[in-house]
């Protein structure tokens, strides 16, 4: 068996992220593992999760605090030379995309990202063209850097071991990292660990029955029910469009909310689609949304053809504004 | 500040087009692949047009695209691309499409930048998709960077901006629908772009009469560029074998919707 390596990253705040022990289960499928960690606090984070592992490396100091190219990249290459593994078990993390591609090719390898499943002779599983077709494939190249899709494993309990052996790392850097900016907390409609994807279309700022548009009222109606179910919210691309084109618009909706072709792949138990088509290039988006409903005035739209398991030929806000009343 | 900009973008199907993994002699591949129609890249794309923002505001800046696809595909696209702002064109070439290895497109990439007549990297700044719409991988630039050497890099950027000293402030996508701000204190660095926040330039006939003159030159010395076709082994590629029985509810008072929406939410 070919030696694996486990590497995570911990949080600014020195915690691992769930996705953590997702990739540490997944390893420990294939075979033994080293493990590594690196960020703020690794060193007792890896010791936290290092029962399973055979030689567990960190690098901690206040430069691998933060998420950054430079010092991860020399963090990651120096763990991985440490352990001399033939194969790294990474989780998918922004921080991680961001800086272990470049490993790879540091170290001569290769990296494959979004990886959603694992065989045990290493064949890994992910998916092309925007999620419309999925592949099995294998590489010979070594050091291959293997980026697990946050939600597409399931994790392992925690279990602590031995510790970490402190791995000193210098790296020059031109970049600082600065702090993070977020919607105000009443805004903010990202929720990546959310059950339920709630998508607003476009069909929310058209005229309705009265020939009116109702743009407050949806918003509120949108807004509302994403606090009271603690929903994620996502969008079509032609309702945050819209923003451009100076039409009365959600204003809380960015193009991080974007769910499809051009926008994100949200990974939540169920999904409900409100005055969206449904049309494909959108639909893409819902690859890792299990249990799919939608409501339109349109029985033909997108979501009758397959896309959806339950559509509800009905005007959305009628529904959600009954849907208030129950929540 | 002038800027030596290099866009990295590919071509892919236009996503209205039904897309379909076949089987050929080189590894998979999609149903009639040289007759779907595509378009540039569209994270690419934002790319290319925060590219142009930035040389109008930066004076004294350059922008070069260097693209990798089959020779026709690039002419085809690059005529439409051409029409909306003032680039040249590095053509490169080869094989396209999301089944190519991102290892060897990245050294071809990096190559074709090492040998820009003139290329100075204190001034560089590398754009490109932070994923592209067909391997999705978004892996590509960071080994384009690595292979030049410069490893300050930005992955899934939304907004660049220039400080009066210099220092280059970006706006980097991080999980939960936040941004992360950095500063870098001067270039080179490299830039893998989300969606920014530019819409596609409208069509200008001067600066396409302009492009084109320059460009069809540029496709006519494109560089043969072989990949190595052995780096990945598929085992399969498939389109999702569920297909979903769709129950239709209609004719039903919007309360009773409602309730068993409710319920569904709670189980
Ligand atoms: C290159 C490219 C990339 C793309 N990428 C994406 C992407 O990433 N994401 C994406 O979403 N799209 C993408 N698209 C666009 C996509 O093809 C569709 O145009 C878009 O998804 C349509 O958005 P929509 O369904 O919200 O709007 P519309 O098509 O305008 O549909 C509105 C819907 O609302 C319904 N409606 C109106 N009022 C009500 C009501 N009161 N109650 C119930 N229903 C109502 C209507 O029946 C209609 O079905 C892309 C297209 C291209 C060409």
């Amino acid at each position: 068996m070919e030696k694996i390596l486990v590497l995570l990253h911990t949080t600014d705040e020195g915690a691992l992220p769930k996705a953590a022990l997702e990739t540490i289960a997944a390893a420990a499928v294939i075979g033994a593992y080293d493990l590594g960690v690196i960020g703020a606090n690794a060193a007792a984070a890896a010791q936290s999760v290092s029962a399973g592992a055979a030689a567990v490396f960190a690098v901690e100091g206040e430069q691998f605090a933060q998420s950054r190219y430079a010092t991860d990249a020399a963090a990651a290459e120096a763990i991985a030379k440490a352990s001399g593994a033939a194969v790294i078990f990474a989780t998918g993390t922004m921080r991680f995309n961001r800086a272990l591609p470049g490993v790879a090719c540091r170290l001569n390898g290769a990296c494959e990202t979004h990886i959603v499943a694992i065989e045990p002779d290493l064949k890994v599983h992910r998916w092309y063209y925007r999620q419309r077709m999925e592949a099995t494939l294998s590489r010979a190249a070594r050091p291959w850097i293997l980026l697990l899709e946050p939600g597409a494993f399931e994790s392992a309990p925690a279990a602590p071991g031995a510790a970490a052996t402190p791995i000193a790392v210098t790296v020059e850097t031109r970049t600082t990292v600065t702090g993070y900016h977020a919607p105000n907390a009443d805004q903010q409609t990202i929720r990546p660990d959310a059950q339920l994807l709630l998508v607003a279309g476009a069909g929310w700022t058209k005229k309705q029955k009265d020939g009116a548009t109702h743009t407050p009222e949806a918003a509120g109606l949108i807004l509302n029910f994403v606090q009271k179910t603690q929903s994620s919210l996502g969008s079509s691309k032609s309702l945050v469009d819209l923003s451009g084109e100076g039409q009365s618009v959600l204003p809380f909706l960015s193009h991080l909310h974007q769910v499809g072709q051009t926008g994100s792949s949200p990974r939540h138990r169920k999904g409900l689609a409100t005055c969206c088509h449904g049309e494909e290039p959108h639909v893409v988006g819902w690859r890792f949304i299990n249990d799919r409903r939608a409501i339109n005035l349109d029985a033909a739209c997108g979501w009758s053809r397959g896309k959806a398991d339950v559509l509800y030929v009905a005007d959305s806000f009628e529904v959600m504004r009954e849907l208030e009343k129950l929540l | 500040m002038a800027y030596q900009i290099i866009v990295c973008g590919g071509l892919a199907p236009d996503p209205l087009q039904t897309l379909e993994p076949v089987t050929t002699p080189t590894g998979p591949g999609l149903k009639n692949e040289l007759m779907l129609p595509n378009v540039f890249d569209p994270w690419a794309g934002h790319a290319l047009y925060e590219a142009a923002n930035l040389a109008k505001n930066q004076p004294g800046s350059t922008i070069k695209v260097v693209s990798l696809g089959p020779k026709a595909k690039l002419q085809q696209v690059m005529m439409t691309v051409a029409q909306k702002l003032p680039f040249e064109l590095i053509a490169l070439d080869g094989p396209g499409g999301g089944f190519t290895d991102a290892v060897s497109v990245s050294k071809a990439l990096a190559d074709a930048i090492a040998a820009i007549p003139g290329f100075d990297k204190s001034q560089a700044l590398i754009f490109g998709g932070w994923e592209s719409a067909t391997r999705g991988a978004g892996v590509v630039m960071q080994m384009v960077g690595e292979r030049l050497g410069i490893t300050e890099q930005f992955l899934a950027v939304d907004e660049l901006t220039v400080d009066p000293d210099g220092a280059l402030v970006i706006k980097e996508r991080v999980e939960g629908g936040k941004h992360q701000i950095s500063k870098c204190a001067a270039a080179p660095a490299v830039l893998a772009w989300a969606t920014g926040s530019l819409p596609e330039p409208p069509n200008h006939p001067q600066t396409g009469m302009a492009n084109m003159r320059v460009m069809m030159p540029a496709l006519q010395k494109a560089k043969p560029t072989a990949l190595d076709p052995a780096a990945i082994a598929y085992a399969q590629v498939a389109l999702p074998a569920v297909t979903r029985q769709t129950r239709i509810v209609k004719d039903v008072p919007a309360a009773d919707i409602a309730a068993e929406i409710a319920a569904w939410i709670k189980q």
